[in-house]
């Protein structure tokens, strides 16, 4: 052969940044990337913000006074007075029973005819009645506990009133660690940053790759001197750069709109995130390769991304209630880790010890992802 | 010089390789023409000589180089353009080609000295800043060349590269690339089109994966010599009739209609039938014509499949009327600032054959749909059997079979059921409807693959499923899109056969087409370019219009030119 033999290493960088610029030019120019990076996390923060809430306050309740005594109306004013319940009271339990059937009470309590007798007789206990609807499961729980901790409230305050002088033995004085005033939403907001960059960082990626296949340009660059690591390379570099400013709107959103505390480090977050979004890119990349298809594909991205992120992470069902089996398969979503890491960093600050583990964890998968991506990036057509 | 050796491919689950055992020498300093119609292993070829794919066994060497394995060295020698150009639609002319030219490593002064000659040499200087789609097909074809040549390969694979542009492109095309020819360079085109493979040096012609020739054309053709003549003085009526009856006869190899003329290719060592036999009268005179490719490859197939078509035998006579059955009035759209079709107006009589050709994005399409009653024009009236398609459009679409671009059927339904399901859509069912499909089986013979999925057929046989489909329902009109495009020629001869058959029974019929063969076909050609109506009358009448002293016997392709040249003419003096 005449020509002069090129080494293939020869203008890699040149044919990197060609491919990053190409793929710039391309984000830039084409709308769905910017809805996927824009639009779309900001929808879903709206809907997580607002939507999503495992709060509840303001749950209807029934209060039945069979019994009239003071002691009675100062038990049935402390459910009125707790923010928990939004309770009506009524003096027979069966004009309230027809309504915690059509769902309008969430629940009754009853304090019966014989309440204040066996409250003061010696040997018995007093009995209040909690009647729930058991198939709103949850609910129920929350009206069972509410209750239970409402009426532990009254008795030790009638115990202070009738003796000044005999405090109760012990207290429980709780403390709620790094959310104390226990909303929801503080832990939720982070975790559905993990949500929406698993979402979308599987997204932008899942339809390039694809795209080339579609469009038959994949045919033309395989006939350059490109090889499969550049073709990798220079895909991934514009949509990290485009998912890490996606990350960053939604923190500021989170921050600046719903008011969310982030008490870690920027620095912190730009290392915790750029780890996960590399899993999230390496998942859309390696199915786009595989499909082919960009129908396929987004479909795909979406039921492997946003699944396992929002049942699987920790982010709304706790992993340590999973059976043994789904606890050890948490273990290789990436999203887990990285819910972990967003509520610890905004939530309670920069705890290296429990980001190091986490951070390792992710690069890991993402090496794995990548290096199963460049296997399957054919040199050829076949 | 590339050398394939008894090179075989085999897709896995295929019941025959792609390619057999094929054998050939491409030299340097020739263009090389891979021909042959859709699926005959076009792509598979280039592919494999572009290192993109291996061949399952034999090798194909370029030079010192083993393609399959010795990639890396071959595409840095290598330009290839792939079917749709590989082109990024999002990027402009200028970036297309800087990407490209950065993943060749072409800087510096060679860089912007390669850019400037080739953008003179495309004509793509004053649209640099385009983004390629918004670039007209034309174009695109020259801006993908520009990217395949901007490292001057010395083995150059145009896959399909004029596949759809206007015939003035694809001059432009061939004469570039005849110019970047030199002793160092071999090319390699592939086309579906066989009068393309006239203007190449050599020729591959493949079939169904076999090579059927290997050489120069005119080696090909110069084996029908003596063989091949013009019917002329035939009755223009029945000239559809004359050729039926012709086709049948053992002397007649393969006939066509071309205009108001036939031409007929004997069947070698059979007397010359005498003219006056063939049932055009005693006017009717036979003179020789030069043979052309595409004879000779139907020679080499065995011949045409006789005139006769079973179709039209199933076929009702069609009552006479005066009125134009279907009719276009001043028909124009518009999306948004873009005129796709302006101001078009035709009307075609019971039992004609008339065709609109054009080049990709002329505006075919868009009137073929407002034809239908799909589209809403924007200004104009189109009317079908005396029904307006803008009122009536359900009633007028009774009336009509639609046979659209690339044959549209159900893949994953049988063929049974696509049968059911088309001709349940028109509006049959019981008794009717299981007799109409019943017939249509037996007409195309499609017994064998009644029970398998549409998408699983042959070429010829999708082809003859999807005009199954469209007649099912014995419609009055029959609106084509493409019909033919790309299939084999003696599929392309026995659909036309089944139209001619209809015609005969008073079946009006509506084609598009970008190729000229085609066009041939029709009793009235209306020439559309750029969204306008350029030109409409017999193909005949067309080109006795660019006859000139100099060119004294046109084809259609080149009265076509001319009258763009002449139109462009015009507007610039308008303008």
């Amino acid at each position: 052969m005449k020509a002069p033999m090129t080494p293939p290493h020869a203008g890699r960088m040149r044919r990197l940044k060609a491919l990053i610029v190409k793929e710039s030019l391309q984000v830039v120019r084409d709308p769905s990337s910017i809805l996927i990076a824009f639009v779309l996390p900001l929808i879903l923060l709206f809907l997580f913000g607002y939507g999503v809430s495992l709060d509840a306050r303001q749950i209807r309740l029934g209060v039945v006074l069979e019994d009239s005594s003071p002691e009675a109306r100062r038990l049935a004013a402390s459910f009125q007075a707790t923010p928990f319940f939004d309770a009506r009271t009524a003096l027979d339990r069966h004009t309230l029973e027809a309504d915690l059937i059509s769902s309008r009470l969430r629940g009754i309590v009853v304090i019966p005819q014989d309440f204040t007798r066996s409250l003061y007789a010696p040997e018995t206990t007093a009995q209040v009645q909690l009647i729930t609807d058991g198939s709103e499961t949850n609910t129920a729980n929350y009206v069972a506990n509410y209750a239970a901790g409402t009426l532990a409230a009254w008795m030790t305050q009638e115990a202070s009133m009738r003796s000044r002088s005999a405090e109760p033995a012990a207290v429980l004085a709780p403390r709620f660690f790094y959310n104390p005033e226990r909303d929801s939403r503080n832990s939720l907001v982070p975790g559905s940053l993990a949500i929406i960059m698993a979402i979308i960082g599987t997204l932008l990626t899942a339809l390039v790759v694809a795209r080339e296949w579609e469009r038959g340009t994949m045919e033309a660059l395989l006939a350059t001197p490109l090889s499969a690591l550049e073709i990798v390379i220079g895909k991934l570099v514009p949509y990290f750069v485009l998912g890490m400013t996606s990350m960053a709107v939604c923190t500021a959103v989170a921050f600046f709109l719903y008011g969310i505390p982030f008490r870690g480090s920027l620095a912190a977050l730009i290392v915790i995130s750029a780890a996960f979004l590399l899993t999230a890119l390496g998942q859309g990349f390696l199915i786009s390769t595989v499909t082919r298809n960009q129908f396929l594909a987004s479909q795909a991205a979406l039921v492997s991304a946003f699944l396992p992120a929002f049942i699987l992470s920790g982010f709304i069902f706790e992993i340590a209630s999973m059976p043994w089996l789904i606890r050890m398969l948490t273990r290789i979503i990436p999203a887990r880790y990285f819910v972990t890491n967003l509520q610890t960093l905004f939530l309670a600050g920069d705890i290296w010890a429990l980001f190091k583990p986490n951070l390792m964890i992710l690069l890991a998968i993402a090496g794995v992802l990548f290096a199963l991506t460049l296997k399957k990036t054919p040199s050829r057509l076949e | 010089m590339l050398t394939i050796h008894h090179m075989t491919k085999h897709f896995e689950g295929a019941p025959q390789p792609a390619l057999d055992a094929i054998e050939a020498e491409l030299h340097p300093g020739r263009i090389t023409g891979l021909v042959g119609p859709d699926g005959a292993g076009k792509t598979t070829l280039m592919r494999i000589m572009a290192g993109l794919m291996v061949p399952s066994d034999g090798t194909v060497t370029y030079d010192a180089l083993d393609v399959a394995r010795d990639t890396q060295a071959l595409h840095a020698v290598l330009g290839y353009m792939p079917q749709r150009f590989g082109l990024y639609e999002d990027l402009s002319v200028i970036e297309n080609l800087r990407l490209y030219a950065d993943l060749r490593n072409i800087r510096g002064a060679q860089r912007s000295r390669t850019f400037e000659r080739l953008l003179a040499f495309t004509g793509l200087a004053p649209f640099q800043k385009r983004l390629a789609r918004q670039l007209s097909g034309g174009m695109k074809q020259k801006l993908g060349l520009a990217c395949a040549l901007l490292k001057k390969p010395r083995l150059l694979l145009l896959d399909e590269p004029s596949v759809g542009v206007d015939p003035i492109s694809r001059r432009e095309l061939w004469r570039m690339v005849r110019e970047m020819l030199d002793d160092d360079t071999t090319i390699v085109w592939s086309t579906a089109y066989l009068d393309e493979a006239e203007q190449c040096d050599d020729v591959l012609l493949l079939s169904e994966g076999r090579l059927l020739f290997g050489g120069q054309p005119a080696a090909l053709t110069a084996r029908m010599d003596g063989r091949v003549f013009q019917l002329l003085g035939v009755p223009e009526a029945n000239r559809r009739q004359i050729l039926t009856g012709a086709l049948e006869r053992p002397e007649i190899r393969d006939g066509v209609i071309q205009g108001a003329a036939l031409r007929l290719v004997l069947t070698a060592d059979l007397a010359q039938p005498p003219p006056e036999s063939l049932g055009g009268g005693t006017g009717t005179r036979m003179v020789p014509v030069p043979p052309r490719f595409e004879d000779a490859f139907i020679d080499l197939l065995g011949g045409g499949p006789g005139g006769d078509s079973p179709l039209a035998r199933e076929m009702p006579v069609r009552p006479d009327s005066d009125r134009p059955v279907v009719e276009a009035r001043h028909l124009t759209k518009r999306f948004g600032a873009f005129t796709a079709v302006s101001d078009n107006s035709f009307a075609i009589r019971r039992g004609e054959i008339f065709g609109l050709l054009g080049p990709n994005g002329a505006g075919k399409s868009t009137t073929f749909k407002m034809m239908c009653g799909l589209l809403k024009p924007t200004a104009g009236e189109s009317f079908v059997a005396g029904l307006h398609l803008a009122r009536s459009a359900a009633q007028a679409r009774a009336r009509l079979g639609y046979m659209a671009q690339k044959f549209s059927l159900y893949g994953d339904l049988t063929v049974r059921q696509n049968l059911f399901f088309f001709s349940g859509a028109y509006g049959l069912q019981g008794k009717i409807q299981e007799k109409a499909v019943a017939a249509m089986v037996d007409v195309f013979d499609l017994h064998p693959f009644l029970a398998g999925s549409a998408a699983g057929l042959p070429l010829g046989y999708k082809q003859r499923l999807a005009l199954a489909c469209a007649v099912v329902h014995q419609p009055d009109v029959l609106f084509l899109d493409e019909p033919t495009s790309g299939v084999d020629p003696i599929t392309r001869r026995e659909f036309w056969n089944h139209i001619n058959g209809l015609v005969g029974k008073g079946v009006t019929v509506l084609v598009t087409t970008h190729f000229m063969d085609e066009a041939e076909y029709c009793d009235r050609i209306g020439l559309i370019y750029r969204g306008r109506k350029i030109a409409e009358g017999s193909p005949d009448h067309l080109k006795a219009d660019a006859r000139t002293p100099a060119r004294p016997d046109p084809t259609l392709e080149d009265a076509f030119i001319a009258l763009i040249e002449q139109s462009e003419d015009r507007e610039a003096v308008l303008t």
